[in-house]
């Protein structure tokens, strides 16, 4: 009844349940947790990351507010759970990385890691880039004024540098100070030392924190993990006694039930759950093969979700009480602005128009001298648009909360506390990433097995550190939102439907099954039995084909700061070069494909090879296969 | 007498009034915000700070110019608004009739900026001379630029940490190679004692078997 493909030699890849018994009494040299609470906080820190602060709030209040809790937490606990379950489960039972777990199970299997591990580098390199633009903003609040406040004079000193006096202070820091923008991602313009020596601090930081391994690691995550709910929660208190923070927060709850129907929603969620578990990068899997064998995983999935969906909901409250503050700010300085450009044209006496009686007012002097009131190029300041702008991803972090800090008092003080709670949370993140990167290579050999720890996480920071010199480019802006929407989107998707379908159809949910109740002490119940066979692949294939459906479609184009375009000082709207193709295909295709070519690979070689005697695993079966006929 | 005199100054303010007015070419406007500087503190604008403001242009001219003997009566105002705004121009103290070049005033308006400021317990923002634009503060620029401090404390503080973390982790490994070595010392100690045993106990065996 069950359909399970043929997967002959299973038993002889993976240990069995006596093995795992004595294994657990004897001390290997396998890394091990110190305690429990070691590899939850590491956990919860791999799965809480900057996107929790940056993509979450934004796509909460984009989909209609209070209402994107609902298809959140139902695909959070349909789609999410089940799968950090599964990864969890076989992460402890096959008590190997990414890579070995999938080639116990089938060997024709191990593009699956191998795909893992290409996403979590690509990942990892333009993660890290970010860490760098954080470490620099970090470096920099150490001082007073903040140095995003100021524009620098001009030659004759009279006024600001143009591109700062046309955009903002704000802008002109992260776009021309920061990054020193190109106008395009073919126009690289050499390296911008400063990013050359923050990647240098982000890659020795992480290099030191894993250098060996989870014994470091573990140890560090008592504070990137922890700090981050801290500064959270002071945050909160000092958002909360604002001006103008409330109307943030009712901004982003407000709920809109008709976003509910509209399927992008929907979509959106499911996505969001996908990376807010960090499902599909290796990690995962890897850190629960330290775990003691009878470890609950049921109760720790259970539990990391229900972390996970509150911290989301936690940070979005602090980044709209924020900006709500910096909303409410710009919108009466709007005003007040538009009040002394009309006392000044029209010459009247300073308290004739106040914030209380402006609309009487312009609208009186419209009505009576229309032309020049036409003349005086009134903005329109408008609360909602305030709310809505900007407020998601690098925009979020470097533009509206560092020009919102700016306004505070004691802002040096503000900056380096926000900074480094991004620090400490892309910095657990960065952790699993580069444990679903180093434990396959040294798996798959790539790297040799007589080296120490220490040696191959030196090495591996080393390659990656020059890699990400890319990023250091004038263009270096262009390439990480690349990366960001190709590398991390759909081959996560294709990867975690591969996973589902090798536990569930190729080793066989019977056998898992099994394995729980030999882990755990119970058969996983009647919920994890549906979503695990039917709902959470399916929800995962109509993610992906949507995904593919609407790229496919959409013409590639990126934003660009370009203080010549018309539309400045916004980021303005190009289509990419044609060779973007290329380099999309290798951020998306190649890992997604990785699955089936290796396969394929595989089976060409084992074809063409006569000498499938030499193989000691067929030896094995050959003579079993013999006893069996013998008997 | 009286009724000339009378002329004479009627004649001349008209005079000064047909010097001074809104466009002039040799003046500029003046805008003060007092209310939005001061708030509660402001104080009401009258014919006395209108006399300080005539007396300390006398003075920048006096000072920043060519160091004649300017006068409040040189300093011509006219048009004055409720937003408290106004025209203004400076005649020469030899000639009541000539206006002083545009140029010079605004050389000294802008060297003594800041004194005219704090005259009227104002800001470079608060009151403005239009057409006259302040100069700016350069921001404020430290030696070495502070990011490169934080930089290295952190580096060094990441370095340090690698090289201990190295350093025992080497030691540990040293340590446990002389642990093993140790034990399989102490076993060849073993081995060459019963050796010796065993053969002293045979040499014994010879005067015995001796006949």
């Amino acid at each position: 009844m069950r359909l399970v493909f043929p997967n002959p030699g299973l038993d002889n890849r993976i240990l069995s349940h006596e093995d795992l018994d004595r294994m657990e009494k004897e001390e290997g040299d396998r890394p091990k947790w110190d305690n429990k609470t070691q590899y939850m906080l590491t956990c919860v820190g791999f799965c809480i990351g900057i996107g929790n602060v940056w993509r979450f709030p934004y796509l909460c209040q984009t989909h209609g507010g209070g209402a994107f809790l609902i298809p959140y937490l139902i695909l959070l606990v349909l789609e999410g759970m089940p799968l950090l379950l599964l990864e969890f489960a076989i992460g402890q039972r096959l008590r190997k990385g990414s890579v070995g777990v999938w080639r116990a199970i089938n060997p024709y299997l191990t593009g699956v890691g191998i795909a893992s591990m290409l996403v979590s580098l690509l990942v990892g390199l333009y993660y890290n880039t970010l860490i760098a633009w954080i470490l620099w903003y970090l470096f920099n609040s150490f001082q007073d004024p903040l140095p995003w406040t100021q524009c620098p004079l001009n030659d004759n000193g009279t006024g600001f540098v143009p591109e700062c006096q046309r955009s903002s202070t704000v802008d002109y820091y992260f776009y021309r100070v920061t990054l020193n923008s190109s106008t395009s991602i073919a126009d690289s313009g050499g390296i911008h030392w400063p990013i050359v020596l923050c990647l240098l601090a982000a890659w020795t930081v992480m290099c030191v924190c894993y250098i060996r391994g989870i014994g470091t690691s573990g140890k560090a995550v008592y504070v990137t993990a922890i700090l981050p709910y801290i500064v959270l929660a002071i945050f909160l208190i000092r958002g909360l006694t604002l001006k103008g923070s409330l109307s943030g927060i009712k901004f982003l709850f407000t709920p809109d039930v008709n976003e509910l129907i509209n399927p992008k929603t929907w979509l959106d969620a499911g996505a969001q759950v996908f990376y807010a578990f960090s499902l599909a990068w290796g990690g995962l899997i890897s850190f629960s093969s330290y775990n003691p064998v009878h470890n609950n995983c049921v109760q720790d999935a259970v539990i990391l979700t229900a972390i996970t969906g509150f911290t989301s909901i936690y940070a979005a409250t602090v980044t709209y009480t924020i900006i709500g503050f910096r909303a409410t700010e710009k919108y009466d300085t709007c005003i007040s602005d538009n009040i002394l450009t009309l006392l000044n044209a029209f010459d009247l006496p300073e308290d004739n128009i106040t914030t209380s009686n402006y609309e009487t007012a312009l609208n009186h002097l419209n009505s009576s001298y229309p032309d020049t009131v036409l003349g005086l190029d009134i903005k329109t300041c408008d609360m909602q648009t305030l709310l809505s702008e900007g407020v998601e991803g690098t925009g979020l972090a470097f533009i509206v909360f560092t020009e919102a800090i700016t306004k505070m008092p004691g802002s040096p003080f503000w900056s380096v506390l926000f900074f480094v709670m991004l620090l400490c949370l892309g910095i657990s993140t960065l952790f699993g990433n580069i444990e679903g990167v180093v434990v396959p290579l040294k798996d798959l050999n790539l790297l040799p097995k007589k080296w120490p720890q220490e040696a191959v996480t030196g090495v591996t920071c080393a390659v990656a550190f020059i890699i990400c010199l890319l990023f250091a480019q004038h263009s270096g802006l262009y390439w990480v939102t690349l990366f960001d929407n190709f590398a991390g989107s759909v081959p996560l998707l294709t990867i975690g439907l591969f996973e589902m379908i090798a536990v569930v159809y190729i080793y066989g949910i019977d056998r898992f099954n099994e394995d729980l109740e030999y882990m755990v002490g119970h058969k996983p119940g009647i919920f994890w039995q549906v979503t695990w066979r039917f709902i959470s692949p399916l929800i995962v294939l109509v993610i992906l084909v949507f995904y593919m459906v609407t790229q496919t479609q959409e013409e590639l184009t990126y934003l660009v700061w370009d203080p010549n375009s018309e539309q400045f000082p916004s980021l303005a709207l190009v289509p990419y070069p044609s060779w973007i193709n290329a380099v999309v295909f290798l951020l998306a295709g190649v890992p997604s494909l990785a699955v089936p070519v290796y396969a394929l690979c595989k089976e060409i070689i084992s074809l063409q090879s006569p000498n499938c005697l030499e193989d000691p695993k067929n030896k094995i079966e050959l003579s079993h296969k013999l006893a069996n006929h013998l008997q | 007498m009286l009724w000339k005199v009378l002329l004479l100054l009627g004649l001349s303010s008209a005079w000064a009034q047909k010097l001074c007015s809104p466009g002039a070419s040799d003046g500029y406007k003046v805008r003060l915000s007092i209310n939005s500087a001061l708030g509660d503190q402001a104080y009401v604008w009258n014919e006395n700070e209108m006399f300080l403001f005539r007396a300390t242009l006398a003075f920048a001219m006096r000072t920043y110019s060519d160091g004649q003997e300017y006068d409040v009566a040189n300093v011509v105002v006219c048009d004055e608004t409720p937003r408290v705004s106004f025209w203004f121009v400076v005649t020469s103290p030899l000639d009541a009739s000539l206006l002083v070049d545009k140029r010079r005033v605004e050389e000294a308006v802008r060297k003594s900026r800041s004194r005219i400021n704090s005259a009227f317990l104002l800001t470079d923002d608060t009151l403005e001379f239009i057409g006259i634009p302040p100069t700016l503060e350069a921001p404020v620029a430290p030696d070495t630029p502070p990011w490169l401090i934080a930089f290295g404390v952190v580096m060094g503080g990441v370095g340090a940490g690698i090289v201990v973390l190295l350093v025992s982790s080497v030691v540990q490994k040293i340590r446990k190679k002389r642990d093993g070595e140790e034990e399989t010392g102490g076993k060849t100690e073993n081995e060459a004692a019963s050796d010796a045993i065993y053969n002293m106990s045979f040499s014994d065996d010879e005067p015995v078997t001796q006949m």
